[in-house]
């Protein structure tokens, strides 16, 4: 069995999680979890066999159909793409574990319909990461909007149903409005919408053109959550946790960031951007959203909702690492990438805990939970340190690579939001910890009344995860350094 | 010898089973024959396709009267795609019709609505075929009056108003184009398409041109239902029969359009509909304006007929879009969205039909829980819904893509944002039934199944597959889409 | 004879127009039918002037004639002329369908009975 085939089957397998359930699973409505993590395994299995084989060679590119001359839906493995699909069928697997202990635990209903779409959502994450071309980055990027709409909407409340609205509609929206546009503009520009080392753009394209073209894209891919396109993504925390934490922390998120440097890396290619005045302010638009992102974060008392902002912020790092066009900045945002999906990961399995523990959602209700809670308020605290870029978690060589970049880039305003930022983070993070571990409980009691067993091994998982990365960052490095040399 | 005549059969067949609808009465032997013409005709458009892109454009003289003096059938590239278009929608419309006409047609009456249908169907080939606009104006008649009878079987008795008024309309429309063709044959002393192409160059400065082409231009922009003059279209589609209405919905507006592309680009000289009238321009700002206009007013219409009607003329307006670009590529796009906007909207309107026929209602609170109550028939609605939208794997996106790209070549950077905004209206029509339909709970209802039956259901879904494989693989339409475009303007897009 | 064709002209533009004014402003169904019809028959005037040669005969061969007026314009006419009593005669059938169904044959008066 080739790579070239086995990346076909990356997008098949989290399909097979549809069909078992709709089969199996209607005789047997336990198995929902099961099948789900064994179809995980099987994913990031798959996955890990394509990121073998790039070692040796480069992975060929194959191609599925072809809807009309020149465009073709079409797989391609390269480094960027390989690090995300890693990262979200590993996780994937995670949250399978996880979802054992909060759906039941949670009493949550129409658990087949939950347990599909989410299926079908993480084959489309596994499609916008190993596309080929920016027509089969569009398509999946497309699925996985709506099929993550009705993971949103499940709790089926008003509130719920008006998330679902401004998701649609901003996601849809822009993505129809000013992706689409650029793309079919690329194509008509250049012929071709190939991913493509150095970029597509011929030297005689103007740079008005190209800037206007740049402009469409950044905010084109509103899954990045740029401001002023971010207000889906904290309305989108009224799904369950599980959804916030693979699919808005890891999965659809940085489907978004993720199309952000390709676009930068493949399509204008780093030293084009460079040359590109927009770039910058483009950055500073980033730099915006980080700072502005931190403060409101700071005023928020709703847990979920100070961890969803603080999401857009940390993806507005990466969309700033690919935006100041040179080599660190993208190994930087890369590498982000992949430190914030843990850290921010454990963190939402947090959230979820907390609430199916101790039916608790506000921060300021949380005073002492660390001594009920000790195992899920632990991994908490290391989820905390991996955002705020501290060792010894793996964030701090991203956020690392990320300064460098800046500094590269000679701006200084830049270099100074990012320290902002991260100072910033951490002011809005590490309160939670202390919290929950210092002040004392406002009931008293201090019986130990832990999450159910499966919820502490998916936090123990994913907060492992960030130390091992401080230790071992090399693959995620390497795979960076493959893609700006 | 037979394939010598592929192209009258197609017209004969029709005309002549007609008749026996009428003479035989019975409504069981009525649609068999309508089924058996419809078979017929299919594989007769397929042939005939087949020919034209093997060896080339097929001339016919009817009767053997050669051409200034005879009719002649002419068929290239452009008409062979629009006629398979119509015998397929055709073909599968009275598959459907069969049980769902049934439910709303007293027996007694079933006979006259197939022989009326027969007769439209035969109408609408002639207007496809024929190379003499006088012809087509015949054939306009024949097609339209027998659409007035149709929509007159509607179950509900507004459907008699609905067809007198769209018969006022359409006469006027008519008659307006028959002013049109008299000017030019007062000028040119012919009534035959090519040499009408030959000999308008030399007058094309002539005030009678422009006039006659005004005319033309008027009344076929009535029948094709394009903004402003689209009045008569919510209430004919909303009344009459649903197989009725999903039929109209593939064809009637489309062969008026396939006749609006002919004179604009083949038969008046080169550059007479863009630069030297400028009428594309009005032709461009009706088509966007009613691509977004007529979808927001779908979003408030509370019966599903009615809302697919209007967007139906929003659909028409992107057509419009194309054909206002008035280049090749934008032809090309016209062309496909006319191919793939009868199959999503057939088959739409083929599973409204299905909801009628559990429920006996099409208004919107009918579909309440409608997901679980009958998962196919919604399915097939929720797919038509999304290939509005333009949404990737269905033939929307293809000719969204297409008449994004066809604006883009002219710089028309505006006018690619706009089509894209219409998306969204559309989108905002379509999620209002996705939310009723899927996301609406009431726990006081017992969920019973209750899907349409199947051969209901078949129909609609060869339409829904078709819809979804030509998505994917759009190598098919995209590349006869294209080769119709170079047949009416003469220039390779 | 040039005077004859100006006015043949301004007759088809008058009757067009009479015809026009009646299919749009008249509230009977019955009148809007009418108004049709005249309509229509302005477009058969309209051909049948273009048709005549100055100086021309009938169309028919005899040995006193040289010039003949354009035998074409009347034959398609003829069948205008058949499409215009087909859609008139349907025309007043749904009109007897609507009578009998909303029990007037007014616009306004029907749009009223339905709403009801």
């Amino acid at each position: 069995m080739s790579a070239t085939t086995v990346q076909f089957y990356c997008l098949i397998a989290p399909l097979m999680a549809v069909v078992l359930i709709a089969t199996l699973g209607r005789v047997v409505p336990k198995l929902y979890e099961t099948i789900n993590a064994s179809v995980a395994i099987v994913t990031f299995l798959l996955v890990l066999s394509v990121y073998n084989s790039m070692g040796e060679a480069p992975v060929a590119r194959l191609v599925l159909f072809e809807p009309f001359a020149g465009v073709a839906i079409a797989l391609q493995a390269e480094p960027l793409g390989m690090l995300f699909a890693l990262m979200a069928s590993f996780l994937w697997i995670v949250t399978s574990i996880y979802s054992y202990g909060y759906m039941r635990g949670h009493g949550e209903t129409n658990l087949a319909r939950f347990n599909i779409f989410f299926a079908i959502a993480i084959s489309s994450a596994m499609g916008v990461a190993l596309a080929a071309n920016g027509f089969t980055l569009f398509l999946f990027y497309e699925a996985l909007t709506l099929s993550t709409f009705p993971l949103v909407t499940h709790a089926g409340t008003e509130k719920a149903k008006r998330a679902g609205r401004i998701y649609l509609f901003l996601l849809l929206g822009t993505s129809v409005g000013f992706l689409l546009f650029a793309l079919i503009w690329t194509w008509k520009l250049t012929g071709t919408l190939d991913f493509q080392a150095g970029g597509v753009f011929d030297s005689d394209i103007g740079t008005t053109t190209l800037n206007a073209l740049l402009i469409l894209y950044v905010f084109g891919i509103g899954k990045a959550a740029l401001m002023p396109f971010h207000r889906w993504l904290p309305t989108a925390m009224v799904a369950p946790t599980p959804v916030s934490a693979l699919l808005h922390a890891v999965a659809v998120v940085k489907a978004g960031v993720f199309a952000i440097l390709k676009v930068c890396v493949y399509i204008f290619g780093i030293d084009l951007l460079g040359e590109l005045e927009i770039h910058r302010y483009l950055a500073y638009v980033a730099a915006f959203t980080i700072f502005a992102t931190a403060i409101i974060a700071l005023r928020k008392d709703n847990l979920k909702a100070r961890l969803a902002y603080s999401t857009i912020g940390q993806l507005s790092y990466i969309v700033l690492g690919a935006l100041v066009a040179n080599a660190a900045g993208v190994v930087g945002g890369g590498m982000h990438m992949l430190m914030h999906g843990f850290g921010k990961i454990t963190l939402f399995f947090g959230a979820g805990a907390i609430l199916v523990a101790a039916h608790k959602t506000e921060i300021s209700q949380m005073r002492g939970i660390g001594r009920r809670m000790p195992i899920t308020m632990s991994a908490f605290f290391i989820g905390c340190v991996a955002i705020i870029g501290a060792p010894p978690t793996g964030g701090m060589w991203s956020k690392w690579n990320l300064l460098l970049g800046t500094v590269h880039s000679s701006d200084w305003l830049l270099v100074a939001a990012l320290i902002v930022g991260s100072l910033l983070s951490a002011a809005y993070l590490l309160p939670i910890a202390v919290r929950a571990f210092y002040l004392p409980d406002d009931g008293g009691s201090t019986k130990i009344k832990e999450a159910p067993v499966t919820i502490l091994i998916a936090m123990m998982i994913s907060a492992g995860g960030c130390v091992v990365l401080f230790f071992a960052p090399d693959f995620a490095f390497d795979l960076m350094q493959m893609l700006v040399h | 010898m037979l394939s010598f005549h592929l192209s009258a059969l197609q017209v004969v067949i029709p005309l002549l089973a007609a008749p026996l609808c009428a003479i035989f009465r019975g409504p069981r032997i009525s649609w068999l024959i309508a089924l058996a013409v419809g078979l017929a005709c299919a594989v007769n458009s397929l042939a005939i396709l087949n020919q034209v892109n093997t060896s080339g454009e097929i001339i016919y003289a009817l009767g053997g009267w050669a051409a200034p003096w005879g009719i002649e059938y002419r068929i290239d590239s452009a008409n062979a795609f629009i006629l398979l278009i119509i015998s397929f929608i055709y073909l599968v419309g009275i598959f459907y019709a069969r049980d769902s006409i049934k439910a709303e047609v007293p027996e007694h009456s079933r006979c006259w609505l197939y022989t009326a249908w027969i007769l439209c169907f035969s109408g609408l080939s002639g207007i496809t075929v024929s190379g003499d606009v006088f012809n087509v104006f015949v054939f306009l008649e024949v097609s339209s009056l027998s659409t007035y009878i149709l929509i007159s079987f509607g179950k509900d008795r507004r459907c008699l108003t609905a067809a007198l008024r769209y018969l006022i309309m359409g006469t006027i429309a008519a008659t307006f184009y028959l002013i049109g063709i008299g000017f030019l044959y007062a000028l040119t002393g012919t009534l035959n398409m090519a040499d009408l192409a030959e000999r308008l160059p030399g007058l094309a400065s002539q005030n009678t041109v422009a006039v006659a082409f005004g005319f033309v231009v008027l009344g076929l922009a009535i029948k094709m239902a394009l903004f402003p003059l689209h009045a008569w279209l919510p209430n004919a589609y909303a009344y009459a029969p649903n197989a009725v209405t999903a039929f109209l919905a593939g064809t009637a507006t489309k062969a008026a359009v396939y006749v609006f592309m002919r004179l604009a680009f083949a038969i008046f000289p080169d550059d007479f509909f863009s630069d030297l009238t400028s009428t594309h321009v009005i032709v461009l700002a009706a088509g966007i304006i009613s691509a977004i206009l007529t979808s927001a007013i779908a979003i408030f219409q509370d019966d599903l007929k009615r809302l697919f009607a209007w967007s139906s003329i929003g659909q028409i307006g992107y057509i419009a879009v194309g054909l206002g670009l008035a280049s090749s590529a934008g032809v090309a796009a016209s062309f496909l969205h006319l191919f793939n906007h009868a199959l999503m909207k057939t088959a739409i309107f083929m599973a409204i039909g299905g909801l009628f026929i559990t429920t006996g209602s099409t208004t919107i609170a009918a579909l309440e829980n409608a997901g679980r109550r009958m998962p196919w028939t919604m399915a097939a609605i929720l797919i038509g819904g999304f290939s509005l939208i333009g949404v990737p794997f269905t033939t929307g996106f293809i000719s969204k893509w297409y008449l994004v790209s066809a604006a883009l070549e002219q710089n028309h950077w505006w006018l690619a944002g706009l089509i894209l905004i219409g998306s969204l209206v559309t989108a905002a029509y379509v999620w209002k039934i996705v939310e009723i339909a899927y996301f609406r709970k009431n726990p006081d209802t017992q969920i019973v199944r209750q899907e349409a039956p199947l051969s209901l259901l078949i129909p609609t879904w060869v339409l829904v597959t078709a819809n979804i494989y030509f998505g994917i693989d759009a190598q098919f339409t995209g590349s006869t889409a294209t080769l119709a475009a170079t047949a009416i303007t003469g220039i390779t897009p | 004879m040039e005077g004859l064709g100006i006015v043949n002209y301004w007759i088809v533009v008058a009757l067009m127009m009479t015809g026009l004014y009646v299919v749009m402003t008249a509230n009977n169904f019955v009148k809007k039918i009418i108004g049709l019809n005249i309509f229509q028959s302005s477009v058969f005037i309209l051909y049948i002037s273009i048709a005549k040669v100055s100086g021309g005969t009938a169309p028919i061969l005899t040995s006193e004639a040289e010039i003949y007026s354009n035998p074409l314009p009347h034959v398609l006419i003829l069948t205008a002329i058949v499409v215009g009593v087909a859609t008139t005669a349907l025309g007043l059938a749904l009109i007897v369908r609507i009578r009998s169904a909303f029990g007037t044959v007014d616009d306004h008066e029907v749009q009223d009975v339905a709403r009801d």
